[in-house]
């Protein structure tokens, strides 16, 4: 467990350190992610501006969701699209065969490669957000807290899904672009589930689980979720982190190297 | 001269038209990535429940569908390709054939579209099945009007995004422009909400940018909406003949510039 620690800290501090010879970039991605912030804003203010209201979600409530979600399109920048996207180039160009004979676990090594620092702006952007709305509707410190949990539930099945679509290259090879479906399918959760109609609602449930992504951890601020949500939230993330790796493993014994 | 461009337009055409082809799942895959508006659909159609905005559902599921089918034929990649053919020096030998480089990325952007088209039919016919309620046919006219707004508008997002990708000769991260556009063009071109939705002043601001005519004018006018149809179009050739100048001006100030890194 400590060598993965020491891996991690290895791989993470060259990572950065490549990433800031490009300081331009961090503006770059500052303005960008200030101006998804604000498209964001003025597409859940058209709804809001004739005084209709996602069912029992105030604009302050809705506020969270949207942060929680910005907040988790940062994660994905910084650590789901810079490793995961790339298994596809790995499989590609058969680079994978140096992976699996390194002495670690190959889904670790894929997963935390690199770490991209410009999804930075994004975290602070949504925790913005998220301290606005949660201040105007007086919630404590301790709202936030409890909120961390269901997030990080999210973190981890969001990651899962996203690792195991990337392990379906070993058999299509050509296909990062599949994890572009499910970013786009993603979108779903800057608005709370209940403002989709009920056959969207069934899918971004069960089948997507946008809702655990970002309604839940909002409505555990809110205090409003029940025990139950945030047990189904935890066993999701542990059900799909598991299934992942089996996953990896499976289709490992698929894999018939490339150019070599 | 006419005989020649028609030969080589048609030889380009079937030569994508096979390479697209090639990579029918993957092609498969773009389509099903662009559900944004699929998304917006069901939350406007949701919220027109109450009768609070502008329009009803139906005209809402309508507006969406439309959207979603014009955002299939005008989608746009040439900034990254071009992006990474100057990076690496392949414009290089591009540059020697008697043809501009240009051609190449259009024709494989046109004969992509072809091979969209049974996949984007597909879907649109199963949403029909899924809404029967929703389903309707353009009039004559507007289906016509409609089909040259969809023409004209990848026309002025191919020139925009190449006029961008022109600034790879200049610095390597001419992409970074287009994800900025990009986002101008999601919140602001009708793919979140019809602008009949917004407010009136933000409206006013909008018509003048060229992103509504993108997405919002060619969707409105298949679904029977469009209004201020002439004003549409000459915005469109404003600002469509704008950029074409800047990026002949651009092209060739570039190719001074141009090193061929690594060729």
């Amino acid at each position: 467990m400590q060598r993965y620690w020491q891996v991690l800290r290895l791989f993470w501090g060259t990572a950065i350190a490549a990433e800031l010879e490009y300081r331009l970039n961090f503006i770059v991605a500052t303005v960008t992610s200030l101006g998804g912030l604000a498209g964001s804003l003025f597409g859940l203010f058209l709804f809001y501006r004739t005084g209709y209201q996602f069912q029992g979600w105030s604009w302050e409530a809705a506020l969270l969701v949207l942060g929680t979600f910005t907040m988790l399109q940062g994660f994905s920048a910084m650590v789901l699209i810079p490793n995961l996207n790339k298994i596809v180039t790995q499989v590609q160009e058969g680079t994978l065969d140096f992976v699996l004979l390194k002495p670690i676990s190959s889904q670790f090594w894929l997963s935390s490669r690199v770490l991209s620092p410009w999804g930075l702006p994004d975290v602070l952007f949504g925790a913005i957000a998220i301290v606005y709305g949660g201040t105007q509707l007086g919630l404590q410190p301790w709202n936030y807290l409890v909120a961390l949990p269901p997030l990080a539930f999210g973190a981890i099945s969001l990651y899962s899904l996203w690792f195991m679509l990337g392990a379906t290259s070993i058999w299509f090879v050509k296909i990062y672009n599949v994890t572009e479906v499910l970013r786009g399918l993603l979108e779903a959760g800057r608005f709370p589930i209940v403002a989709y109609p009920t056959a969207y609602r069934v899918f971004f449930t069960f089948i997507i689980p946008v809702a655990f992504l970002t309604t839940v951890p909002a409505q555990t601020m809110l205090n409003q979720s029940g025990a139950s949500w945030l047990l189904a939230s935890g066993i999701l993330a542990g059900a799909l982190l598991w299934l992942s790796n089996r996953f990896w493993r499976f289709a490992l014994r698929y894999y018939t190297s490339a150019s070599s | 001269m006419l005989q020649k461009s028609l030969k080589l337009s048609r030889v380009m055409l079937s030569v994508y038209y096979a390479y697209m082809v090639e990579y029918r799942a993957e092609l498969l895959f773009w389509v099903l990535s662009g559900t944004l508006p699929l998304i917006l659909m069901g939350l406007w159609a949701e919220a027109a429940q109450g009768g609070q905005f502008a329009l009803g559902p139906t005209e809402l599921v309508q507006y969406f569908l439309a959207v979603f089918l014009v955002r299939q034929f005008t989608v746009v990649w040439v900034i990254w390709e071009f992006e990474r053919e100057v990076v690496e020096g392949k414009l290089s030998p591009y540059l020697l054939q008697p043809v501009d480089p240009v051609w190449r990325h259009f024709f494989s952007h046109v004969a992509e579209r072809f091979a969209r088209l049974p996949f984007a039919f597909v879907l649109g016919g199963l949403f029909v099945v899924l809404y029967p309620d929703a389903a309707w046919w353009p009039t004559p006219g507007n289906l016509g009007l409609g089909l040259l707004a969809v023409i004209l508008a990848f026309c002025l997002r191919f020139v925009m995004q190449y006029t961008f990708a022109l600034a790879a000769f200049w610095t390597e991260r001419a992409t970074a422009i287009e994800q900025f556009s990009f986002l101008l063009y999601t919140f602001l071109s009708g793919m979140i909400a019809p602008l009949a939705l917004f407010p009136d002043n933000v409206r006013a601001v909008v018509l003048w940018t060229p992103f509504p005519y993108l997405i919002y004018f060619p969707a409105s006018l298949l679904t029977n909406q469009g209004d201020d149809i002439v004003q549409g179009f000459v915005v469109m050739l404003l600002w469509g003949s704008g950029f074409f100048v800047l990026n002949r001006w651009l092209w060739r100030r570039g190719l001074r510039q141009y090193s061929g890194m690594g060729a």
